[in-house]
């Protein structure tokens, strides 16, 4: 009997696109796959159950077909030719409840198999992703500066779940169509040699086909790609800038180019949907002509059967020729379902093969081994480490020692280049005194970010020193040297939860008023209070319901609540007008007072009180000195300031 | 719903209608194979003496009928794709076409990312659901009645089982994936969720890393990722009886008719090949009923698809130059607001401009100056007529904007947007969205008034450089000027400069208002600017406060007169002043 065709596969795929074969191909299948299995191992019980219910569930459909012989010739004919009785109607019924039982196990096996299958593709979806994101917080910034986020979204996005589709359905699927299509053959070469040849010979015709139909639709697919990218693009394009193109009056134009383009698409995608959506129905009907064929074939063998002088080998009887038919339709479904699994296999253990790459990438190195603690300074000026939040932190050595933190930067000589070839700072020579605030100014890409990227190690020196007081910030623990130091920056980021939450995000065991007095601090408190719900308003996307201006603020507050001896504001108030920026003056200035604070800024007004400004081109300090300094000096600085230099 | 997305057909309309008889013809042909053979036992084996012409006569037939279903099968796949791909092309363009009709108040409305994805992802759910309907659809239901029929003649009695098979079927699908669909409408929400998470922590990985969020972050996305997997149970939970009740349902047809069919057969009522043709209809009709509750399932998950594209075909057009003067021209650079009342939501109740009026020569430079959300912005884009006002008129040229056609009106009147935005291709390319038909020396002139002349030119590729995608090689600044000289190249009566130099130096922005002063001399310039210099030396300036025009005046005078006007000045030339 032809099986009933799964359900739950198409939808769960959605039809058409993304049946569509992907091309995707693994660079080392074998090792990618390996490595997946292990992900098998903590449901290995569960695993060999799958396979139970997965072999009986085959089997079942194949001996519930198989009744189906010895019902027609030991229970039907007979009866037809001897008459029936009693005792054979009985045994007729027994035969019919054997399949019953058998068919009814095999139903139970597939919602087993389902069942528990789903716990284990879902289980391993989990553990994947959890390992590739926590190795992703452990990833130095390079990593993520080097490629982009869409780059990275698609290992959990995309790769996941071809990921998925693969375990929950490609893998059950192959193995069951696996499963099937052996055990119908067995049962067709026991029941005629003779015929299972026609099979196998279409086989063969098959595979051929699906290979020559695959070659064909992977170039047309490729052209299809590329045609949908440029159109996609296009669309993004004019959907971005709709306003400029009703400014300028272009509608007819656009609409003429595009036009052109949804045409290309048109054709590319026209052949490769063909190509993709013809395999179905030429598999299909090629298993109708086996069947035509297997049928004319086997009523002459049954006729020689009838006439008794044919050797037993190219005989058949009715019944054996009723069940071979029903084995022909059930031979050729698995074998096109194969055929379509192993394309999503291949791009599935393709995605894997990237997820893998994530997990493996080197981790930032942390050699460090000075700890930040909190201490209490005790009346003869000696330090003791104490649980509690004190005003005081100190540098704890491996050795137990204590040194107080001042916030004492120093860099000495440091050079430092991104890719090894341009360099951006160049034999940069600075001192922050602990209290002190230190202005970088310059074009971008003078190297001012790269700076504070070294002070908290985002990134670290090639030649030279940075110091903390006193120390190598190599030999201070990461964590521990970036809890010292509070950054704001200029595309100021927010997170999915409450005002609340996020202004905490600077540290976790703030109490509300001490979020809310760092609030007032930055000036944000009296906009906060305008939000619906205040501090419970919900940010969401990346507080897009936020102007720029206010989410700096918000920035501002989380750094100060954070509360650590060294500042680092990266174009911190950029986006805050001139008018707010005078009212946050106050907050900021408290602040920063008796911190050591290194400020970026390309308004000069908000440099102009720091006690050193150092001015910054091709990653050298061209101009060093306080605002009066450096105007004396007549030079660059002099220039932007008056307005005569543009900074870009 | 369906009926505004036919007429996407157009043009394909044979390859639909062709598809479909191919298909068609596919199915009868692959039912009338199995009856052939029902036929082929019932005439050639299990008659007394068995004849070989019926045999092969029938097997003769069976055979071609399978090849002429190959070739149906397969011209039906080429010309479903043909259908399905024009299909989804029309509708692109309807759609491309409408979105280019919007006005602003239009585009305001749909956010581009919602304009692409109804144009992308949408259009192509739909498109898959035409091929589907075309393929499936009718197949199904043709093999669905034949199959039945066939039954019904080779045994009515035993046909029963389907009326007990068919509805039961049927009835089970669509409960389970009517019951299933909000459950993952629920599993997508929390995957969008989870991986909102993961952007989050990309975009922001360095505020992450130097507040030492690492384990707080793995915990929290842990949360999000558990749950995601919750709501996944909870779905697939109940797809998956979708499997074993319908294979049970099968089984139960193919043990019914094993059962019935075989007393009928011991009763003489029936022959032993009749069985064999009947269990094959079981398949045949059971998994129609199948596929058609499948596209009906798919038929109801695209229904935000379809609801979201007919949104836009549907969108009322707010401004239309349909009643317009083709051939009136603008003359003069004048513009006059009478009593104008302006809002964005067309309520008269929260009004973004009240009651402006005011009158321009044509000729003068005018600097607009407010706060944020004063209106400055709005102001402006009435003159273009972007958006439409609510009550009064607004006037160029001595005539209502409306008595324009748009194009008209447009090509005169420039305006560079605050949002300056380059397309991808040549600078060139971009300047001539100003003037196609501009020679090189226009353009050239056109650069030189907005100060991109020597920048462009210090590009190894001059005004053959390639932008890229929303022209990401030139800085700020240089993006800005590249939108004035694109602007300037329209060669217009009036230009409205709407925050246009911000990230242009001084020196720069003076120079581009002194080029514009002496080089566009007739032409009316509106200057909105941050900048207090920006606008000192404008004929006169309006100061805008909370959607009302509060002094327009020179300069100097509003300096005297105007308070607003005071503050921005002291808080913006004070510390130059200081040293």
């Amino acid at each position: 009997m032809s099986n009933a065709p799964k359900a739950s596969e198409r939808v769960a795929r959605g039809p058409g696109a993304r049946n569509m074969a992907r091309f995707a191909k693994p660079k080392n299948t074998k090792g990618t796959f390996l490595r997946l299995i292990k992900y098998f191992k903590p449901y290995a019980l569960i695993l060999l159950l799958v396979t139970v219910c997965i072999i009986v569930a085959a089997e079942a459909n194949v001996f519930g077909t198989a009744q189906l012989k010895p019902l027609v010739d030991d229970h039907i004919t007979p009866m037809l030719e001897n008459g029936a009785t009693a005792e054979r109607w009985a045994a007729f019924g027994r035969h019919i409840l054997r399949m019953a039982i058998v068919y009814l196990v095999g139903v139970v096996c597939v919602f087993l198999n389902a069942r528990l299958m789903l716990r284990v593709s879902t289980g391993i979806l989990l553990d994947i992703r959890k390992e590739m994101f926590s190795k992703m917080q452990k990833l130095p910034i390079k990593y993520f500066d080097s490629r982009t986020h869409g780059e990275i979204m698609s290992r959990y996005t995309n790769d996941t779940d071809s990921m998925r589709e693969m375990l929950s359905q490609s893998i059950p699927n192959l193995i069951d169509s696996l499963l099937r299509v052996t055990s119908v053959f067995v049962m067709m070469v026991v029941l005629s040699p003779a015929l299972t040849v026609i099979t196998v010979v279409m086989l063969v015709l098959m595979i051929l086909v699906v290979k020559a139909l695959a070659k064909k639709s992977g170039a047309f697919y490729k052209k299809r790609q590329a045609a949908l990218g440029v159109a996609n693009g296009y669309i993004e394009e004019m959907a971005e800038g709709q306003k400029v193109v009703k400014v300028f009056c272009r509608e007819e134009r656009i609409n003429g180019n595009f036009a052109k383009l949804n045409d290309d698409l048109r054709r590319a995608e026209a052949g490769a949907n063909t190509w993709a959506s013809i395999l179905m129905p030429i598999m299909g009907n090629l298993s109708y002509i086996q069947y035509a064929i297997t049928a004319l074939l086997g009523t002459l063998m049954v006729v020689a059967g009838l006439r008794g002088d044919y050797p037993a080998l190219i005989t058949l009887s009715v019944g054996s020729l009723v069940t071979f038919l029903q084995y022909t339709r059930n031979f050729s479904r698995p074998i096109t379902m194969m055929s379509q699994q192993f394309n999503s296999i291949l791009s599935a253990l393709a995605g894997a093969e990237r997820i893998f790459a994530l997990i493996d990438e080197e981790p930032e190195e942390d050699e460090g081994t000075i700890r930040l603690v909190n201490a209490r300074l005790e009346d003869d000026g000696s330090l003791t480490e104490c649980e509690e939040r004190t005003d005081v932190w100190a540098w704890k050595a491996p050795d137990g020692s204590l040194t107080r933190v001042r916030g004492h930067v120093v860099f000495d000589d440091v050079t430092f280049s991104y890719d090894g070839k341009k360099i951006v700072l160049d034999d940069i020579s600075l001192y922050a005194k602990p209290g002190q605030k230190i202005a970088f100014v310059g074009s971008t890409g003078a190297g001012k970010t790269t700076i504070t990227n070294l002070i908290n190690r985002f990134y670290d020196v090639q030649e030279g020193v940075i110091t903390y007081d006193g120390f190598n910030i190599r030999d201070i623990r990461k964590d521990d040297l970036r809890r010292s130091l509070a950054m704001v920056l200029q595309d100021t980021h927010l997170f999915t939860g409450t005002v609340m939450e996020n202004i905490r995000y600077g540290r976790k065991d703030a109490t509300d008023d001490e979020v809310i007095r760092a609030a007032k601090l930055a000036n944000a408190h009296s906009f906060i209070m305008h939000l619906p719900q205040r501090y419970d308003t919900m940010i969401v996307d990346d507080g897009e319901n936020l102007s720029q201006g206010q989410r700096q603020l918000i920035a501002i507050a989380r750094a100060a609540v954070a509360d650590p001896p060294v500042l680092i504001l990266d174009e911190a108030t950029s986006s805050i007008d001139t008018r707010t920026e005078s009212l946050i003056e106050k907050g900021m200035d408290e602040l920063m007072n008796g911190r050591t604070v290194f400020v970026i800024a390309h308004r000069l007004s908000t440099v102009r009180n720091s006690n050193a400004i150092m001015v910054l081109e091709h990653g050298k300090i061209i101009e060093r000195g306080d605002h009066k300094e450096l105007l004396n000096m007549k030079g660059r600085y002099y220039k932007l300031y008056t307005g005569a230099f543009e900074l870009s | 719903m369906i009926k505004k997305l036919l007429p996407a057909v157009r043009g394909y309309e044979k390859q639909t209608i062709g598809a479909s008889l191919m298909i068609i013809l596919e199915g009868v042909l692959e039912i009338l194979i199995p009856y052939l053979m029902t036929k082929l036992i019932r005439e050639g084996i299990e008659v007394a003496d068995p004849r070989m012409n019926v045999i092969l006569t029938y097997g003769g037939l069976m055979i071609l009928m399978a090849i002429f279903a190959l070739l149906s099968g397969a011209l039906c796949a080429r010309l479903a794709a043909v259908a399905g791909t024009g299909f989804a092309s029309n509708l692109r363009n309807m759609l491309f076409r409408k979105v280019q009709d919007f006005s602003f108040a239009n585009v305001d409305k749909f956010s581009s990312a919602s304009i692409v994805t109804r144009l992308t992802t949408d259009v192509t759910n739909i498109q898959n659901l035409f091929t589907i309907l075309i393929r499936m659809t009718v197949r199904n239901f043709i093999i669905m009645i034949t199959a039945f029929c066939f039954a019904v003649a080779v045994n009515a009695r035993l046909s029963i089982v389907f009326a007990v098979a068919i509805p039961l079927l049927a009835g089970i699908m669509l409960f389970i994936m009517i019951k299933a669909h909000p459950y993952f409408e629920k599993m997508l929400a929390k995957l969008d969720l989870m991986n909102a998470r993961v952007q989050e922590n990309l975009i922001a990985i360095r505020v992450v890393k130097a507040f030492v969020k690492g384990d707080d972050e793995n915990v929290s996305f842990e949360d999000s990722a558990v749950a995601l997997r919750k709501a996944q149970l909870a779905a697939e939970r109940i797809v998956i009886w979708n499997n074993p009740l319908s294979q049970l349902i099968f089984y139960g047809a193919i043990i019914a008719v094993c059962f019935f069919g075989g007393k009928l057969i011991v009763g003489g009522r029936m022959g032993v090949g009749d069985l064999t043709g009947f269990l094959a209809y079981i398949g045949q009709i059971l998994s129609s009923v199948m596929m058609l509750s499948m596209v009906f399932v798919s038929f109801i998950i695209t229904r935000a698809s379809q609801k979201r594209i007919v949104e836009i075909l549907d969108e009322q057009i707010d401004i239309s130059d349909d009643g317009a003067d083709p051939e009136l021209q603008v003359t003069d650079g004048s513009v006059e607001f009478r009593d104008v009342d302006f809002s964005y939501s067309k309520n008269p109740e929260n009004l973004t401009l009240e009651n402006v009026s005011f009158s321009v020569r044509s000729g003068e430079t005018i600097g607009i100056i407010g706060g944020t959300g004063s209106a400055k912005t709005t102001l402006v884009q009435l003159i273009p007529r972007l958006y439409e006002v609510l009550d009064g008129q607004v006037l160029v040229g001595g005539h209502d904007v409306r008595e324009y056609k748009l194009h008209s009106l447009r090509d005169k009147v420039a305006m560079v947007l605050q949002t300056n935005l380059l397309f991808s291709g040549t600078i060139e390319d971009n300047l001539r969205w100003g003037n196609e038909n501009a020679t090189q020396e226009e353009i050239e002139a056109a650069c030189r008034a907005a100060q991109a002349h020597d920048f462009i030119m210090s590009f190894p590729e001059g005004y053959k450089t390639d932008l890229g995608q929303g022209g990401v090689n030139v800085s700020g600044g240089q993006k800005q000027r590249l939108c004035i000289a694109r602007a300037l190249l329209k060669d217009p009566k009036v230009v409205i400069l709407d925050d246009s130099t911000s990230a242009c130096d001084t020196a720069t922005d003076a120079a581009i208002r002194s080029a514009l002063r002496t080089q566009l001399a007739g032409t009316t310039t509106f200057i909105i600017a941050q900048r207090i210099a920006s606008v000192m030396d404008a004929d006169r300036v309006m100061v805008m406060d909370d959607g009302k025009l509060v002094a327009f005046d020179t300069p100097q005078r509003l300096l005297e007169t105007n308070e607003i006007y005071r503050e921005v000045y002291d808080s913006q030339m004070r510390g130059g002043e200081e040293e």
